[in-house]
């Protein structure tokens, strides 16, 4: 129930008074209430959970954490340098 | 993927352990609470690849298991009122209630149906009018946006034939009761990545400073939960107790308002009972006295049901992560997913039938 994966918005409309849209996951397209994210535009990645999205994906902040990563990766190959195995 | 195979990279994930072997100076229990997130460690084998002082010990964060026994008796008991369309999560139908499970009333030709989104089920009682149509509304906090969702539509639409089965549970109280229990040996959290994306994570903050253990928030690939298991050592190896946001990309402090007030407008706070564990005060959600027109509680009369558990399933202790799966005396032999004893074996969140996927039935190194 936790697990989902981010999809891109390919498409808004509404139905039944409700905010809905297409969202893609790398080529499977679902039928999403965006009803939560309405800042959400076309081409958002949305974090999407039982057919709700709840929340926008922070590009700006994916990309620190992959800067993190590659920190610890720099970290890792100096610490391998000191001792060789 | 985009945004998905960045967090799965295997030299990142060598380059996190390594980083934690360098970290780690003494044994530490942690806990994760989600059970998406037992699913994905066990699936990685993570636990395995951890240095050893580390332990990884399971939560209860698995709604479908800790829904009440009564609650999954009622269920079925409502299933079972002829022109009633019972609708759920697909992981519900398995779920061993006091003599059977949803699936077997089917089987006796009850109408049940699965859906994966909630507003699934609206459709199907916008589609029967002549047929009372109840939603089983099981979940965290991540789920209770979409269930509020569905209670204002009905409104909205003014549909009369339609209710939901609440057994909405929530996090903080849940961690609460675990960190009170004088067995608990957790010393710090992974708290649950998409549960926070609602809530936000400033509720944790008392729990971190009054029991003065880290709680970081943590996202699902595996190289998210590497990460979160790496701030929770540094945080132990100097001595911080802080709420720590591992999972920025989806995670806020205030987490999503436009949820937060929907929920707040359609259910309200309750105690609970939590499958294997007891009433925790205050851990639940049920509708307010205002929508009582779509509370199934109220609408069927099942009666007084005794509701009887395995003497044998050991799932409470597993959800409070006192034992795990294999230390389990039916484990793979009388409880598979096939014929489960507990929820636990049932649920795509279940710690066992997460390790029983992988064959799990004894720690390994």
């Amino acid at each position: 129930m936790c697990l989902a994966v981010p999809g891109k918005i390919v498409e808004r409309h509404e139905e039944n008074g409700l905010a809905m849209g297409t969202v893609d996951f790398a080529g499977t397209t679902v039928s999403v209430c965006l009803a939560y994210v309405p800042e959400a535009e076309i081409g958002s990645y949305v974090i999407v959970h039982a057919g709700f999205a709840l929340n926008v994906l922070d590009e700006e902040e994916a990309n620190k954490t992959l800067a993190l990563f590659d920190e610890i990766d720099e970290l890792t190959k100096r610490s391998q340098e000191i001792q060789p195995k | 993927m985009k945004f998905v195979e960045e967090y799965r990279d295997p030299q990142t994930a060598r380059n996190l352990l390594a980083e934690l072997a360098r970290t780690v100076t003494r044994p530490w229990v942690i806990m994760e609470i989600c059970g998406g997130q037992t699913h994905a460690i066990v699936k990685n084998g993570l636990d395995q690849l951890l240095p050893g002082k580390i332990e990884l010990v399971h939560g209860p964060g698995c709604p479908v298991c800790v829904t009440s026994l009564e609650l999954i008796d009622k269920a079925i008991a409502i299933a079972l009122v002829p022109n009633t369309i019972f609708v759920s999560f697909g992981d519900m139908l398995r779920v061993p209630g006091s003599h059977k499970d949803l699936f077997m009333a089917k089987s006796e030709g009850a109408d049940v149906r699965i859906v994966y989104s909630p507003l699934e089920s609206l459709k199907i009682a916008r589609e029967n009018p002549d047929k009372r149509v109840v939603f089983f509304a099981v979940g965290f906090e991540t789920t209770a946006p979409g269930n509020a969702m569905l209670i204002a539509q009905a409104e909205r639409e003014k549909l009369t034939n339609f209710s939901l089965l609440v057994s909405h549970v929530l996090v903080p109280p849940a961690m609460s009761a675990l960190l009170l229990s004088p067995q608990n040996r957790v010393q710090a959290y992974l708290a649950a990545g998409h549960v926070c994306s609602v809530m936000g994570y400033h509720e944790y903050e008392p729990l971190a400073s009054s029991f003065k253990v880290p709680i970081v928030v943590t996202g699902f690939e595996p190289n998210d939960i590497l990460a979160g298991i790496l701030a929770a050592v540094k945080q132990l190896e100097t001595g911080r107790a802080e709420v720590e946001n591992m999972y920025p990309r989806v995670v806020t402090r205030e987490g999503n308002l436009p949820a937060q007030e929907q929920i707040k407008r359609i259910f309200e706070i309750t105690d609970r009972a939590w499958r294997g564990i007891g009433v925790i005060p205050q851990s639940g959600l049920r509708l307010r006295p205002q929508y009582s027109q779509f509370d199934a509680e109220k609408i069927f009369d099942v009666g007084h049901l005794k509701a009887k558990e395995s003497p044998d399933c050991i799932s409470g202790q597993i959800l409070q992560g006192l034992k795990k799966p294999h230390q389990c005396s039916q484990f793979g032999t009388r409880c598979t997913p096939q014929s489960p004893l507990g929820a636990t074996m049932v649920s795509s969140e279940g710690a066992c039938a997460a390790y029983y996927a992988v064959r799990k039935f004894r720690p390994v190194g």
